[in-house]
């Protein structure tokens, strides 16, 4: 039941708050609020109840949906690789619903569609079953259009104008685009074990098939299907250029969310449905992923150092980072697999944090230009500090989150392709580039006279960022209770060794 | 056959003989209405309707028997289809009760021969014998042809009447032409008797192949597939609105349900040969439906061709018909009960738009969502089912009907069929664009320029006579509601649609036990 509430908690949430009056705006946010710190508290408690040493699924519950022959059960169930996404899902929509206190434009709808944006991530991350896995993934990227495209904002760049519709009509058809290959390859994995005389989208039922008996080169088919439609929602590198348009677009809270969860649920998507189902065609395909991820971190990398629009710097080192995820799950080995996954669940705070971080500055300012932005710490020295802390986790500062993941996944890498790990440490110099740059630039320079008299963040916004900060600090210094739980989910990947 | 078999089941045709008096009584009745109290006739209809429904399950509930010496059967395919439209024709009614009070005259006439068009829809999904079933398919024809010609005096109107009847006409004989090539040949007309001839043929004439394509040309006429889907855009426009949802909805549901029962009771041992046929005709039709809808400025044209491309999502499912599996024909059931209840919650968000406004431009919708959140909410979850999104219908018949393609082998034609819905969201979403993030357009400036000058009180719950005449009336948000409902029933729980659907295929595919 307690999964089952996970998505019950923000979606019947987001239908109470569709009866509320439109202008009761104040109300509607105490209530999202409320809301959401109720699924942080259960997440939490999820999270610490999962029994690591017992390992597997647990929190099991199934109801049949559809019976023979679909086979389809709403089966829900919460392993090592699913916890800490829970668990991060949680603290980012909390975040994501405090920083949204100044939305003014059509509250209500507002919060509605978050609510259900959550409901669709939660989903995704708790169901054992291929159908309701792409039910609830395809659920996630339904608010996104109207998300962007009502509470967005357009960039200009002097010669031409990136606008809000631009944005969110790229992010989407990108993301359905990449849904249409996992469709239809859910739909092959359907055929083929029906033809091995299990139907069923059963994920743990599919396991036990042997794919490439029916049909020899199965796996190796429809392998790059899930690889690169769930990797069109991670960022993955051709395919992420819809990820700093759109997250540039997107309101505050729903960068937050995207970047920091629902990028995550692609690389979740390749491990829970591509690695678990498919290993002979993983194992065929990861030289090729890794590849990719290499580009991604190094061109993610290269493309924020060059980026003038602070939202832009942000996005790209989003595309930048998820490349250590795909790097971490390309190796197969446990080191390489575990730190990829604790690599999204650090990402996922990180970003969220840098994204609030740049909607409190440019709720003051109105500008994300970075020839502009000057010495902002003088006036705004939490948000500075935070935006300092969020930069070194980014470059992989020990004592922060992200140098436990990153650290993980270099091991990993050199483990199996010593020449591109060179590479993965490269990227992460050029990050420690662009990150102090900015820091230095934007935040500890001399104060342009312009931001003389700029406010600091709210209480709430201050708040907001304060837990996603001290989230990347207790990862840093104490990652223990997350690697315990997420080593007993990667040993259950088939192909990790 | 004995004689006896004519007559002693007759009480089984009940509901049809009743609604052919109930048409005829709201005929007579007309006759005796003064001027202003002819919405009586729509709840006169309405109430008849649902009584017929209340009557259709307490009497053939578990029936399973032959009529006429096989040309009828009511069985429980023919009982899902009759509750499904007689459910259509009230929705259709009572949706149509303020447009007809607007815009149209003679509404007796117009609610009669809804009756008639129910009452033909019911046969077509009943009848087991091939000339049965066109006449079936005839009085339903003849029925649309008065009613998209219903508005007199536009012009538009009485143009897409002369091309549904020119249309219709030309299909009626293309299909006539096949099905007597089909008898010369085989000497048979009953499904039942095509189908063992056909099991039995095994290199059959060429003129029984020429027979079955003018069948299959003329129902594709029918239906609207590409290459025989001139017609629609043009009747769709130019047909009075609820008119317009009627055929998008009902005229597609009832060709469906003969076709399935055509292919699934006579044709099916021939699979190999139409499968391959009707899989690219359903590849082109989707795809030519789906992009051209992508230019269009007219909701009513884009929405004509996107029930092109829902066309072409049918038929993937008739393409997919097995012996052995009811997966294809439940989810070409559950795709046609999926689609009505999302294309009238669209349908009926745009009757209410044009009641308050009548204007039908895509771009006259701006700022919609300002003006009437509900309204736009409703269409917009109509569209984003249309386009497959989960949580709505859309998705949930869409993968089941996909799954059956990919189950039988067409893995690339389902996988066209999911590209399909991509284009698809491209365009329900320009539109969405315009109800929720374009802003609304200085309406009162266009349309009255002497008070353009009155400063009108923001949009939100407008003005006090604002209020009044632009708002929509509570009978078709309750219609509204009911749709945006079912949208969402058919997309969270079809499991007590899909045990019906499964009785219902096997009545007519008695080998795929489920």
């Amino acid at each position: 039941m307690e999964l089952f509430l996970t998505i019950l908690f923000p979606f019947v949430g987001g239908v109470l708050l569709a009866f509320f009056p439109p202008n009761r705006g104040r109300e509607i946010k105490l209530f999202s609020a409320f809301v959401a710190f109720s699924t942080l508290v259960l997440s939490i408690v999820i999270f610490a109840l999962y029994d690591y040493r017992e390992g597997g699924y647990q929190f099991t519950e199934s109801f049949t949906w559809l019976e023979h022959p679909l086979n389809i059960s709403f089966s829900l169930g919460l392993d090592g690789i699913s916890a800490p996404m829970v668990l991060l899902t949680g603290i980012v929509m909390f975040a994501a619903i405090l920083v949204s206190w100044n939305i003014e434009h059509r509250p209500k709808d507002f919060f509605v569609l978050l609510m259900m944006l959550v409901a669709g991530v939660y989903g995704t991350f708790v169901t054992r079953d291929l159908f309701f896995l792409f039910f609830f993934y395809e659920l996630a990227v339904l608010p996104m259009y109207l998300l962007i495209g009502v509470w967005g904002s357009s960039s200009d760049f002097g010669t031409f104008i990136r606008t809000k519709e631009y944005g969110a009509m790229k992010l989407v058809l990108y993301l359905v685009a990449g849904s249409v290959l996992v469709w239809v390859s859910i739909l092959a994995v359907y055929w083929a074990a029906s033809q091995a005389g299990t139907p069923t989208f059963s994920l743990e039922e599919l396991q036990s098939v042997e794919f490439n008996d029916g049909f020899k080169h199965f796996e190796n088919l429809f392998f790059p299907f899930f690889m690169v439609g769930f990797g069109v929602l991670a960022g993955l590198w051709p395919f992420h250029t819809w990820s700093p348009d759109g997250h540039v677009a997107a309101p505050t809270a729903v960068s937050m969310l995207h970047a920091g969860v629902l990028m995550k649920l692609g690389a979740y998507g390749i491990i829970r449905v591509g690695m678990i189902l498919l290993p002979d065609g993983a194992d065929t395909w990861m030289p090729v992923l890794i590849g990719l991820g290499t580009v991604n971190v190094l061109y993610g990398a290269i493309a924020a150092m060059s980026q003038q629009d602070l939202k832009y710097v942000v996005g790209y080192s989003s595309v930048s980072h998820m490349g250590y995820v795909f790097m971490g799950i390309a190796t197969l080995h446990p080191l390489g697999v575990g730190g990829a996954v604790l690599q999204m669940f650090s990402h996922g705070i990180m970003t969220a944090l840098f994204f609030a971080l740049v909607g409190v500055i440019y709720d003051r300012t109105h500008v994300r230009d970075i020839r502009v932005l000057e010495g902002l710490s003088k006036r705004m020295g939490f948000t500075a500090a935070f935006f300092a802390v969020a930069g070194l986790a980014s470059l992989g500062l020990p004592g922060l989150s992200g140098f436990i993941a990153e650290f993980l996944v270099f091991v990993g890498v050199f483990e199996e392709y010593l020449p591109l790990a060179v590479l993965a440490v490269i990227g992460a110099a050029i990050t420690a580039v662009y990150i102090l740059r900015l820091l230095a630039k934007v935040f500890f320079g001399p104060i342009s006279p312009r931001w003389e008299h700029l406010g600091e963040a709210s209480k709430i916004e201050m708040g907001a960022i304060a837990l996603l900060g001290f989230v990347l600090l207790f990862v840093g210094v104490w990652p223990l209770p997350f690697m315990d739980v997420i080593n007993a989910g990667v040993s259950t990947i088939p192909g990790v060794s | 056959m004995p004689e006896t078999n004519l007559t002693s089941n007759l009480h089984l045709l009940l509901p049809e003989f009743l609604l052919a008096t109930l048409a005829f009584a709201v005929f007579a009745i007309d006759l005796l209405l003064p001027a202003n109290r002819k919405k009586l006739l729509a709840w006169v209809s309405v109430a008849g309707l649902i009584g017929l429904l209340a009557l259709a399950l307490a009497l053939l509930w578990g029936e399973n028997e032959e009529m006429y010496g096989g040309l009828i059967k009511v069985d429980s395919y023919a009982l899902f289809f009759k509750s499904f439209f007689i459910l259509l024709g009230i929705f259709i009614i009572l949706s149509s009760v303020d447009y007809v009070g607007k815009h149209l005259s003679h509404p007796g006439e117009y609610y009669g021969l809804i009756l008639f068009s129910v009452l033909a829809m019911n046969v077509m999904a009943a009848s087991r014998e091939i000339l049965t079933a066109y006449v079936a398919l005839e009085l339903m024809s003849f029925s649309f042809y008065i009613m998209v010609s219903y508005a007199r005096y536009n012009p538009r109107s009485n143009e897409a009447g002369i091309k549904y009847v020119l249309i219709g006409a030309f299909s009626s004989a293309i299909l006539l032409f096949g099905i007597s090539m089909l008898y010369s040949t085989i000497g048979v007309t009953h499904f039942a008797d095509i189908s063992a001839t056909l099991a039995n043929a095994g290199d059959a004439s060429p003129a029984l192949w020429v027979g079955l394509a003018l069948i299959l040309v003329g129902l594709g006429f029918k239906v609207a597939a590409v290459p025989f889907h001139m017609w629609a855009p043009d009747v769709y426009q130019g047909a009075p609105l609820p008119v317009t949802a009627y055929l998008a909805v009902g005229s597609k549901a009832a060709a469906f349900a003969l076709m399935l029962r055509l292919f699934a009771e006579a044709f099916m041992p021939s699979i190999d040969d139409w499968q391959i046929i009707v899989a690219i005709i359903a590849a082109i039709t989707m795809t030519v439906g789906n992009l051209v809808a992508i230019a269009q400025h007219n909701i009513k044209r884009l929405l004509a061709y996107s029930s092109i491309g829902q066309v072409g999502f049918l038929l993937v499912g008739i393409a997919a018909l097995s012996e052995t599996s009811p997966l294809a024909s439940n989810g070409v059931m559950l795709h046609i009960v999926g689609y009505s209840f999302t294309n009238l919650a669209v349908f009926v968000g745009i009757i209410a738009f044009f009641n308050m406004t009548g204007k039908e431009e895509i771009a006259d919708f701006s700022g919609l969502a300002d003006r009437h959140p509900f309204l736009a909410a409703a269409m917009a979850i109509g569209m984003f089912s249309l386009a497959g999104l989960p949580f709505f219908a859309g998705f949930t018949t869409k993968f089941y009907l996909f799954t059956a393609a990919a189950n039988e082998g067409l893995l690339w034609l389902a996988g066209l069929a999911i590209v399909n819905s991509l284009i698809s969201l491209y365009y329900y979403q320009v539109e969405i664009r315009h109800m929720y993030i374009q802003p609304a357009p200085d309406m009162e400036g266009k349309l009255e320029p002497a008070s353009a000058h009155n400063p009108h009180p923001p949009p939100v719950g407008g003005g006090a006579e604002d209020a009044s005449r632009h708002s929509p009336t509570p009978l078709i948000i309750g219609v509204l509601i009911l749709m945006v409902l079912g949208t969402f029933f058919v997309g969270v729980y079809p499991f007590p649609i899909v045990e019906a659907l499964d009785a219902a295929t096997s009545a007519i595919l008695p080998g795929a036990g489920s």
